[in-house]
C-alpha cells in the first residue's frame, strides 16, 4: 500500500518471509543432506552384509587335510553378489602368504582381520573404487595350524546406483519440504501482519468526526503502538475542542460589550442635541456595527475553516438550500426595496456536501449582492445542473468590480476599491473559495454585462 | 637393452599371434570394402554366414574377417595384445563372463542393447543374442519297448534297468575339452545332485565323450550311439529334423538354457565397427535371421516364460566360481571320479 506523504523503509513482511524463507531452506538442506547420509550408510551396511556373507560362505567351505587345504567356492557365495546389481567381482584366497587362486594383486586390510568376522575395507583395484570384505581362518594341515586369508571385492556401481537413486528421492523430499513449508510462511508473515492492517483500516474507515480511541483488541506487541495513537487523538481532540470553546467564548465575549456598546451610543444619539457631539457618535456607531460585522465574519470564518477539516457530509437538495437561504434574505433586502429573481430547478439537486458550509457560501454571496447593489435594485439567483455540476449564480445590477480581478477579492481581508462607506471585512468571498474548494468546486467573480456583478458558484454533483 | 626388450617384445606378440588356434576362418567381401571388422567366434561359418551376407548388404563398405576358434582360445585370445578383433562370439558364458569382469570388455549402449531383457545383458559388456536349450537326443529303435524318458530321474531308471542296452552307446560332451560341456556340466552339478547319481549310471555304461555337439548328433543318428545327452538344442534341431527315429527331448525336471554372447574388446581396433556388427546382431533384421536362417533361438523372453523348465544360465558372477582354477581342477577330477570310474 503507497502512502501519500510517507516513504515506507522496508517492510516487516518481506522481512519475515526472507527469514522464513531462509530458515526454512536451510532445515530443506539439512533434511536432504540426513536422509542421503542414512540412505547411503544403510544401503552400505546391506551391500557389505551381503559381501561379508560371500566371504564367509568361501571360507567355511576350506577343508584341512593332508595333502593341503582344499578349497571349494560356492556357487551361492558369487552368484549372491549379482543379486543386487551387476558389479564386478574380484577374490582372493591366500594360505600362508601365498595366493593360491584368484587375483593376486587384490588389495589385502591393513588392520589385523578379525577371524570368521569380515573386515570392510575400500581400496582403488582395476581402475575402479571396490569394497573388500576380508576373513581369516586357521585350518588343520598335517595337524599344523595354516592360516588362510579370503578377501572377496565386489565394485560400487549397484550401490551407488540406489544411493544415487535415494538422493534424488531426498531431493524430492527436500524440494516438497521446502514449497509446503515456504508456503506456510507466507500465510503466517501475512497473519503476523494482519492485526497492523486491520488497525490501520479501522482507523481510516473513520468518519471525520470521530475521535474515539481505539479500542479494538490488538496483539501485546501492537499494544504501544495503538496506545501512543489513542494519546495522540485525545491531544488533537483536546485541542480541537478547546479552539470551538475559545471561538464561543471570544464570539460571546465580543458581541456582547459591543452591543452594549451600541445601545448606549444610540441613547446618547437621542439625548444629545449638539450637532457635533451627534455626528461623532454616529461615527461611533458605524464603527461599532463595522467592528461586529468584523467579529461575525471572524467567527464565521473560523467556523469554515474548522468545519472543512470536520466535515459532515449528508445528502442535501441544493435546490431547496438555495431557496431556504434567498427566503431567509427577504426583510434583509425588503429594507432597501431589493427584490430577487430566482430561477431554482423544482426536482432536488442532490448531492453530498456539508449544509452549514454551503448555506454560509451562499448567504455570503446573496449579502454582497445585496450590500453592493443601488436602492430597489433586482438581484437574480439562479441554479443549473449541466454536466454533473451545479452552478450557482447570484448577479446584481450594483456598482460593478471597478476593473479588480477576482483572485485579488478572494483573498483573506481583501476588500475592492469600490466599497465606499459599505460596511464589511473582507472575508465573505475568502469563505466562499474556501467552501467552493473543499468540495471539489469553483468560485469566480466577474463584471456582469451592462453593470453590476456576477458571482458564479461551480460545484461537482458526484 | 632396448633393442633387446624390443626384440623380445617381436618374439612374444608373434608367438601370441601363433598361440591361437583357428578351426576355420573366411573373409566375406567383394574387395571394394574400405574398412574390415574382425570378429572371433566360436560359431560354425556356415551357420553364421547368413547373417555376416544380411550385413554387409546393409553395411557394403564393410568387409567382415570371420575367425572360428574353440571356446577356450577365444577365451585366452582376447587378453592377448598382439591378437585385435572388434567383436568376440562366444558360447562359453562363463568364459565371456570372466572376460568382461575382468576388465576386457567395452561398454556400450544403445537402443537395441536397452531393448534386452535384464538376463540377456551384463554391465553394457556382454550381449546375448541367442538363447538355446540343452537337450537330451535319443534314438527311438534304442528304446524300443520302454518309455521314453522325460526327467533326469527317470534315465537313470532306465539306464539302471536296462544296462545291457545302453553299454557303450552314451554319449556326452568331456567337460576336460570342450568349455561348452564343462559349462553344462557345472551347471547341472549346480542345478540338482541328481547330476551325480546319473553320471554315475552312466559312467557305469562306458560312455563315449565328444567335444562337439555335431559329432554325438551324428552317431545317434547312424545309430551308433542310443542317447547323447547334454546337446546344444538348435543344431540338434537341425540335424535331426525330419528324421523319424530321433527323438529331441527337453528334460522336464529342468531344461539349461543358454545364451550365446558377444562383446568388444577393449583392445578392439575399431571397436565401432564391432558394434556395428553387434547391433545388427541385436537388431530385428538380425534376431530374425539368427531364429530362421542360422537355426539359433532368438533372445524371447516370453517363450522362456511360457516354458517353466527352461532356466536360462544366468549371467551373474556366479559363472565365475567355475572358472576359478582350484575349482576347475576339483570339479574336472570329481567328474571324472563318477564317470570314469578311475
Ligand atoms: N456584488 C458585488 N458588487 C461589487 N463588488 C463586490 C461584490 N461582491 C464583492 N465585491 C467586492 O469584493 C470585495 C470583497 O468582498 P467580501 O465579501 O470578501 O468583503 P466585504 O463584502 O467587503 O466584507 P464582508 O466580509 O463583510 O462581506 C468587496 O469589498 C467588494 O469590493
Ligand atoms: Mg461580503
Amino acid at each position: 500500500m503507497k502512502i501519500p506523504g510517507l516513504s515506507p523503509s522496508g517492510s516487516i513482511r518481506q522481512r519475515l518471509i526472507l527469514q522464513l524463507l531462509v530458515l526454512v531452506a536451510v532445515l530443506s538442506w539439512m533434511l536432504y543432506i540426513s536422509v542421503r547420509t542414512v540412505a547411503s550408510s544403510a544401503v552400505e551396511t546391506t551391500q557389505d552384509a551381503i559381501l561379508g556373507s560371500a566371504t564367509i560362505a568361501i571360507a567355511e567351505e576350506l577343508r584341512g587335510g593332508d595333502d593341503g587345504v582344499g578349497i571349494d567356492i560356492p556357487y551361492t557365495a558369487f552368484s549372491m553378489l549379482g543379486a543386487t546389481g551387476e558389479d564386478r567381482v574380484f577374490y582372493r584366497i591366500v594360505i600362508d602368504g601365498v595366493t593360491v587362486t584368484g587375483y593376486d594383486d587384490l588389495p589385502l586390510s591393513d588392520d589385523p582381520l578379525g577371524g570368521l568376522t569380515p573386515i570392510f575395507y575400500t581400496r582403488a583395484y582395476q581402475s575402479e573404487t571396490v569394497r573388500i570384505a576380508a576373513v581369516e581362518r586357521s585350518v588343520l594341515v598335517s595337524n599344523r595350524p595354516v592360516r588362510v586369508v579370503v578377501a572377496v571385492a565386489q565394485t560400487r556401481s549397484a550401490q551407488d546406483a540406489i544411493v544415487a537413486r535415494m538422493a534424488n528421492r531426498a531431493a524430492a523430499l527436500g524440494i516438497g519440504f521446502f514449497a509446503v513449508a515456504a508456503l506456510l510462511s507466507l500465510l503466517t508473515a501475512r497473519s503476523v501482519i494482519q492485526p497492523v492492517r486491520n488497525v490501520a483500516e479501522a482507523v481510516r474507515r473513520r468518519g471525520p468526526q470521530d475521535l474515539r480511541p481505539v479500542d479494538r483488541p490488538v496483539p501485546s506487541e501492537l499494544a504501544p503502538l495503538v496506545t501512543a495513537l489513542n494519546q495522540f487523538i485525545a491531544r488533537l481532540s483536546g485541542a480541537l475542542f478547546r479552539t470551538e470553546t475559545f471561538i464561543a467564548e471570544a464570539a460571546h465575549h465580543i458581541r456582547t460589550p459591543l452591543a452594549t456598546l451600541r445601545a448606549q451610543a444610540e441613547i446618547a444619539l437621542r439625548q444629545s442635541h449638539n450637532e457635533a457631539a451627534r455626528a461623532a457618535i454616529r461615527g461611533m456607531i458605524r464603527s461599532v456595527d463595522d467592528s461586529a460585522r468584523s467579529v461575525g465574519q471572524l467567527l464565521d470564518h473560523a467556523a469554515v475553516v474548522y468545519r472543512t477539516d470536520q466535515r459532515a457530509d449528508e445528502e442535501i437538495d441544493l435546490a431547496a438550500l438555495t431557496r431556504d437561504v434567498v427566503a431567509a434574505f427577504g426583510p434583509a433586502a425588503e429594507l432597501r426595496e431589493i427584490s430577487f429573481d430566482l430561477s431554482v430547478p423544482d426536482q432536488p439537486v442532490t448531492m453530498t456536501a456539508d449544509r452549514l458550509l454551503l448555506e454560509s457560501a451562499i448567504r455570503n454571496l446573496l449579502d454582497n449582492a445585496v450590500k453592493y447593489s443601488a436602492l430597489e435594485g433586482l438581484i437574480s439567483v439562479s441554479l443549473l445542473v449541466e454536466g454533473g455540476e451545479a452552478r450557482l449564480s447570484v448577479r446584481d445590477r450594483g456598482r460593478g468590480l471597478s476593473g479588480v480581478r477576482s483572485a485579488a477579492l478572494t483573498g483573506r481581508f481583501r476588500r475592492g476599491t469600490n466599497v465606499a462607506d459599505v460596511i464589511g471585512s473582507g472575508l465573505g468571498l475568502t469563505i466562499v473559495r474556501e467552501v467552493a474548494t473543499a468540495h471539489g468546486g469553483e468560485f469566480r467573480l466577474t463584471e456582469r454585462e451592462g453593470g453590476g456583478a456576477c458571482a458564479d458558484l461551480s460545484l461537482p454533483l458526484a | 637393452m632396448r633393442r633387446l626388450v624390443l626384440a623380445l617384445g617381436l618374439i612374444l606378440s608373434a608367438a601370441g599371434a601363433l598361440a591361437l588356434d583357428i578351426e576355420e576362418e573366411r573373409l566375406f567381401g567383394s574387395g571394394n570394402e574400405t574398412s574390415v571388422v574382425k570378429i572371433l567366434s566360436t560359431t560354425d561359418i556356415d551357420i553364421f554366414a547368413p547373417l555376416v551376407i544380411a550385413f554387409q548388404a546393409a553395411n557394403p563398405g564393410i568387409a567382415v574377417r570371420y575367425t572360428v576358434a574353440s571356446t577356450t582360445e577365444v577365451y585366452k585370445a582376447v587378453p592377448d595384445s598382439a591378437l585385435t578383433f572388434d567383436l568376440v562370439i562366444s558360447s562359453a558364458m562363463d568364459l565371456q563372463m570372466k572376460l568382461a569382469n575382468d576388465g576386457y570388455a567395452r561398454e556400450h549402449r544403445s537402443l537395441e542393447t536397452e531393448g534386452l531383457p535384464a538376463w540377456a545383458r551384463w554391465r553394457d559388456q556382454l550381449f546375448a543374442f541367442a538363447q538355446e536349450p540343452v537337450v537330451l537326443i535319443l534314438s527311438r529303435p534304442a528304446f524300443e519297448g520302454l518309455r521314453l524318458p522325460q526327467t533326469r530321474a527317470d534315465l537313470i531308471d532306465l539306464l539302471r534297468a536296462n544296462p545291457e542296452r545302453f553299454e557303450g552307446r552314451i554319449g556326452t560332451y568331456d567337460p576336460n575339452r570342450s568349455g561348452a560341456g564343462y559349462l553344462f556340466a557345472t551347471q547341472d552339478a549346480r542345478q540338482s545332485d541328481t547330476f551325480w547319481r546319473l553320471s554315475e549310471v552312466i559312467g557305469g555304461l562306458s560312455p563315449r565323450l565328444y567335444d562337439g555337439s555335431g559329432a554325438m548328433i551324428a552317431d545317434v543318428q547312424s545309430g551308433r550311439l542310443a542317447l547323447a545327452y547334454n546337446v546344444l538344442g538348435s543344431y540338434a534341431a537341425a540335424q535331426l529334423s525330419g528324421d523319424p527315429d530321433a527323438a529331441l527331448i527337453e528334460l522336464e525336471d529342468f531344461t539349461n538354457v543358454l545364451l550365446r554372447t558377444a562383446l568388444i574388446p577393449r583392445g578392439a581396433e575399431r571397436p565401432e565397427l564391432g558394434a556395428a556388427f553387434l547391433e545388427f546382431l541385436l537388431s530385428d533384421t538380425g534376431q530374425t535371421l539368427i531364429d530362421q536362417k542360422a537355426g539359433l533361438p532368438r533372445i524371447d523372453a516370453a517363450t522362456l516364460a511360457s516354458a517353466g523348465h527352461r532356466r536360462p544360465i544366468r549371467l551373474d558372477p556366479g559363472l565365475l566360481v567355475f572358472v576359478d582354477p582350484l575349482k576347475r581342477q576339483k570339479f574336472l577330477s570329481e567328474w571324472t571320479a563318477a564317470f570314469l570310474r578311475r
